[in-house]
């Protein structure tokens, strides 16, 4: 197969796109398209200063690397949850990140923040690990951006990861996360930072063909935990439909997005409430997070490690 | 042939390209890419029985 822009060997056959490209070609295809949707969506704006959430796969830390390369200086988050075997060498993964971009890192440990990793902590609160881990997730990103003086937290979530929760949130008719999907959730002054994923239109199959022709070094293995995920049941169903018509998952989330706008507009904007606590987003009272702190008797700030590449002045 | 797939070695009857080997193996096209003597190729390759094959998957729970 021949790539289509220079006719030298392809290297990925794109049939969303009725495309094949070489390695120079599809890199240069892949962050065009991050920059097209940064953008047309105006996800993030030179007056901006953005936090990338890196989780050491492939999505988070190949967008880390793109946008310093698009010129969208920014540096990184790492939530460390503990798990056994796993987290640790996300995090070697994602320092040596660190070190190419020479940006630095903030590293929050839930084990030394509570003395309990996601697993023990998921059966103490009685959630799954995959809603406890959203949670904490959730929580610690803003928590950084508010601490830290960030206004934009950006998440590698790639086009099959939004398809995916879309199918389950139609499946199960979720009215209350239905319609809140998107590219971007708007920031509450004061409470929640803006959320933004440049990698909305962008697949699974782009962003690990991406990495491994840029020669990312990401964890391959799945997180133990999420051996079971129906996630990853609903993208096997999605790229079986896709094998058959190329495109589907692309236009699933393109008419999504016009949907979404005519109703998000119709909407009446529902009522927040704020955790008495932290200021955090919450319905009725003390926030999950919280809860947990005050559960384990912890009282203060959250503590951010930061971990600063050699010859990083700043 | 020997093919890598999922951190596994198996033995696979020599195919003339990648797409009748992911058809052999019954792999989702979206969900593998193919890596050839360490390059990454589209499903038209043309397979020797010499040839290191990984399939790598893209998908992840997220």
């Amino acid at each position: 197969m021949k790539c289509r822009v220079c006719g030298g060997n392809a290297v990925i056959n794109l049939k969303a796109y009725n495309n094949a490209l070489c390695a120079r070609d599809f890199i240069s295809f892949l962050e065009n398209r991050v920059l097209k949707t940064i953008q047309r969506y105006r996800l993030i704006s030179d007056e901006d200063r953005p936090l990338v959430a890196v989780s050491g796969g492939k999505d988070s830390l190949s967008l880390w690397y793109i946008l310093n390369r698009l010129g969208y200086t920014s540096e990184g988050i790492y939530i460390d949850l503990g798990i056994e075997g796993y987290s640790s060498l996300s995090l070697d993964k994602v320092k040596s990140m660190a070190d190419m971009l020479q940006r630095k890192v903030y590293i929050f440990h839930l084990m030394e923040t509570l003395g309990k990793g996601i697993d023990s902590l998921s059966r103490i609160i009685k959630r799954s690990t995959c809603s406890a881990c959203g949670m904490i997730k959730r929580y610690i990103m803003n928590r950084v951006c508010m601490d830290r003086g960030y206004n934009v937290i950006i998440t590698g979530h790639n086009l099959d990861d939004e398809a995916s929760a879309l199918l389950g949130n139609i499946l199960y008719w979720k009215d209350e996360y239905l319609w809140k999907k998107g590219l971007e959730l708007k920031e509450t002054e004061g409470h929640l930072s803006k959320k933004v994923k440049p990698l909305f239109l962008c697949s699974e199959r782009e962003m690990a063909a991406y990495a491994i022709l840029k020669e990312i070094d990401y964890v391959r293995d799945e997180c133990p935990f999420s051996v079971d995920a129906k996630s990853l049941v609903y993208k096997d169903i999605l790229n079986r439909i896709e094998e058959s018509s190329p495109g589907t998952k692309l236009q699933f989330l393109k008419g999504y997005l016009k949907v979404s706008r005519t109703i998000k507009a119709q909407r009446k904007k529902e009522d927040i409430d704020y955790c008495p606590i932290c200021g955090y987003p919450a319905s009725g009272g003390i926030c999950s997070f919280c809860r947990i702190m005050e559960r384990f008797g912890i009282e203060g700030g959250i503590k951010f490690d930061e971990y600063k590449p050699v010859g990083l002045s700043t | 042939m020997i093919v890598e797939i999922d951190g596994k070695t198996i033995a696979v009857e020599k195919v003339p390209n990648v797409m009748r080997l992911m058809e052999k193996l019954s792999i989702n096209k979206e969900a593998y890419l193919v890596i050839v003597n360490d390059r990454l190729v589209t499903e038209d390759y043309r397979l020797n029985k010499d040839d290191s094959v990984k399939l790598i998957k893209v998908v992840s729970g997220g």
